[in-house]
């Protein structure tokens, strides 16, 4: 315990200077309950590599942000020259810029597979929604953060992409319009918009984003990591020690795995970093050399690759498309008939009919944005739409199995769909996996609870 | 006064043909560009100040950065540098955007990074692409970019063709595509110009070597780090995966 005596007492000078500042903040005692005496499950496998290399990427992206912004005029005018200023002039910007547009990418590669883990062993099951709540939300900012700052090079596919995105708050009813000029601050992608972008790049949402991976993480330690086995450790503690009996220390255990893990994921991202920075078009877009021409629409704006399984459930749907969310509304609400006690019996059916109403009395467009918008959003239902008795995949049945695999190959298709020129068999390709993607969240309370899932074990599985 | 109404030609002719895009279903002729052969990017810096310098700028690069393909301050001076004063300048046009402007309706743009944008291939056959048109302002046309603003600059070297299109046959029959006959471009040489077919292709294989170099000055020191980067943390990786495995010993 910290207190007054340990100062008094003599020991070495790096003792007496732990002690001093152990009196005035817990530094001892943090490091304690945080890391070398923060149990982990001791079965975490390979998924688990990428949260600590989510906030790996994202101190790259602050550190490489900082120095971009030395050299960087969020300016219409010197915007695009500065970005090749830095990758001629400034020495080493070369090597900056691509660690951060690389990095980009990269962060939404490692958190898309971080999601998946969570998917796989149920880690935003009870107890962590918060947890996962937070991390939605991080999710979230993430995907504003990088929409803000593909501005800033202010190359064409910057440019119309802006432009794309902020018409799409002109869709929404009454304050559409006025919702895109204030947001754009011009009628147009402007100067003001590169300036305002810029703004919200730099500070408002890194901030957001820091103060949310705090939440995350504090969360996370509060109820302790979910393991492949999806048992609570803390249910099984040596009696003696308190000590979890499947319960590792984070430090040194987990922390030199992590370490190891970083070196491989560095290896991968300066392959791609130093030898194709562009990746065929995918990490910086051919396009984008080109410089912002208000008065030349590119012929095909595509949006980078990690917004693209979203931006195709956008234009998936089509005026035609309301009537199979319309079926699927009137379905849904029938599955679900015997769960609805009392009075929602009179306001589910009613609200359906509503939304019924309002799938033919809104445009298709509007509905594009709404569902484009639920895509992400959804994520955040995962805990309440799980009934299944078991959290990991390991237990559950063939119908969740099946289910989570389809998903993904969903979600790689309409991603890759999304950078496609839209064609009529493409577009029905799309909508059918926009079918899925929601059928993925919405059929989950049902076929959660049918399925066959297999008794879970006690103490976690571990083979040495 | 000829010059000026041959500006005035242009001028028509970039405004009316505005497409950014490769013509649809034309094929491009593949180019493996190589930035580390010095000699061919020196003839490409050569052909690009003589030939596209006077309304292309590369302004994102200066002068000096030349020294990266193999040459000295001087022989930049004597030999390159016709657009400024000091090597330290950007390889600018003389040409002034409002000038361009009133001349050819737009400015040409800037081929600083048209390399990253076009790529090689692209800038490979485009430039080789060229024929006579009459029905054009500039009397030119091109393959790649049909109706295309900028008149034939390397005409000199490559003479002068036709262009016939010919349906596509394969053993005597012509190959179909949904339905129709594939067609492809034939062309013939109407005046010959001071270079063979085959030296032509290797100049503009220089010019777009040099334009890839131009694209991104750093990109060979790049590689030259990325492999030294890669085998540190090929060490790492073995040390870090020993010392994993050290501490893992003791979970059971």
């Amino acid at each position: 315990m910290a207190n007054g005596t340990t100062t008094a007492n003599g020991g070495t000078w790096a003792q007496k200077a732990l002690g001093w500042v152990d009196d005035r903040f817990p530094l001892t005692v943090l490091w304690k309950s945080q890391i070398a005496e923060y149990y982990a499950p001791k079965n975490m496998n390979f998924w688990y590599f990428f949260g600590s290399l989510s906030l790996l990427v994202l101190v790259n992206q602050i550190v490489t942000g900082i120095f971009l912004t030395m050299n960087y005029k969020p300016d219409a005018n010197l915007a695009f020259a500065s970005v090749e200023y830095i990758m001629r002039e400034v020495p080493y910007g070369w090597l900056i810029r691509y660690m951060h547009s690389t990095g980009a990418s990269a962060f939404f590669i490692v958190v898309y597979l971080h999601m998946f883990r969570a998917l796989l062993y149920g880690s935003y099951r009870p107890p962590r929604e918060l947890t996962w709540i937070f991390g939605c939300l991080i999710f979230l900012t993430l995907m504003g953060e990088a929409f803000f700052g593909y501005l800033l090079p202010w190359g064409q596919m910057s440019y119309w992409g802006a432009q794309v995105i902020v018409n799409l708050f002109g869709a929404i009813p009454v304050i559409g319009e006025d919702l895109s000029i204030w947001i754009r601050g011009d009628y147009v992608v402007s100067d003001a918009t590169l300036n305002r972008f810029f703004a919200l790049h730099v500070i408002a949402l890194p901030l957001v984003l820091l103060g949310l991976v705090a939440a995350h993480l504090i969360a996370l330690h509060e109820t302790g990591s979910n393991n492949p086995d999806g048992v609570e450790i803390k249910k099984l503690k040596d009696p003696k020690t308190g000590i979890p009996l499947d319960g590792i220390p984070f430090h040194p255990y987990y922390t030199v795995k992590d370490i190891f893990g970083a070196m491989v994921f560095l290896f991968l991202f300066s392959l791609i970093m130093f030898f194709a920075p562009e990746l065929g078009g995918y990490f910086l877009e051919y396009n984008n050399f080109i410089p912002a021409d208000p008065l030349k629409t590119p012929e095909h704006i595509a949006p980078v690759w990690y917004f693209t399984p979203f931006y195709s459930i956008l234009r998936a749907t089509t005026t035609e498309f309301m009537y199979v969310v319309a079926a699927g509304i009137a379905v849904l609400t029938l599955l679900y008939w015997r769960d609805y006690k009392g009075i929602w019996k009179l306001i589910v059916p009613a609200a359906a009919v509503v939304a019924i109403a309002l799938c033919f009395l809104m445009e298709a467009k509007v509905w594009g944005v709404i569902f484009m918008g639920l895509s992400v959003l959804i994520f955040m239902a995962m805990p309440w739409l799980d009934l299944s008795p078991a959290k990991s995949i390991r237990y559950k049945g063939p119908i969740y199995k099946f289910a989570l695999i389809l998903f993904a190959i969903v979600f790689v298709v309409l991603g890759y769909l999304g950078v496609k020129p839209p064609t009529d068999i493409l577009t029905r390709v799309a909508q059918a996996g926009t079918v899925l993607y929601f059928a993925f969240f919405l059929l989950m309370p049902w076929y959660s609870r049918i399925d066959k899932t297999k008794p879970v074990p006690e103490r976690v599985s571990y083979a040495h | 006064m000829r010059i000026k109404s041959l500006l005035a030609a242009a001028a028509l002719a970039a405004a009316a043909a505005l497409p950014a895009v490769a013509a649809e279903g034309v094929k491009l002729d593949g180019f493996r560009p190589d930035v580390r052969d010095a000699a061919s990017l020196q003839r490409g810096a050569a052909v690009y100040m003589n030939y596209c310098l006077g309304c292309h700028g590369l302004a994102l690069m200066r002068y000096n950065t030349l020294q990266q393909i193999g040459l000295t301050d001087d022989q930049i001076r004597d030999n390159l540098m016709f657009t400024a004063n000091k090597v330290g300048e950007p390889i600018a046009t003389p040409m002034t955007r409002a000038d361009a402007k009133i001349w050819f309706g737009a400015a040409p743009p800037d081929l600083s990074v048209i390399a990253r944008s076009r790529g090689a291939d692209w800038l490979y056959s485009y430039l080789r692409g060229y024929y006579r048109d009459p029905s054009t302002p500039t009397g030119w046309n091109n393959t790649v970019y049909p109706n295309v603003g900028m008149p034939h600059i390397l005409w000199p070297l490559q003479g002068e063709r036709t262009m016939t299109m010919v349906p596509v046959t394969r053993d005597g029959k012509p190959v179909m595509d949904h339905g129709k006959p594939m067609m492809e471009p034939r062309f013939e040489m109407v005046r010959a110009g001071s270079q063979s077919s085959a030296e032509f292709d290797r100049t503009v294989a220089d010019l777009v070597n040099f334009l890839v170099f131009a694209g991104e000055p750093a990109q060979v020191k790049r590689q030259q780090i990325g492999y030294w980067v890669l085998m540190g943390l090929g060490i790492l990786i073995f040390v870090s995966w020993l010392l994993y495995k050290e501490f893992w010993k003791d979970v059971h």
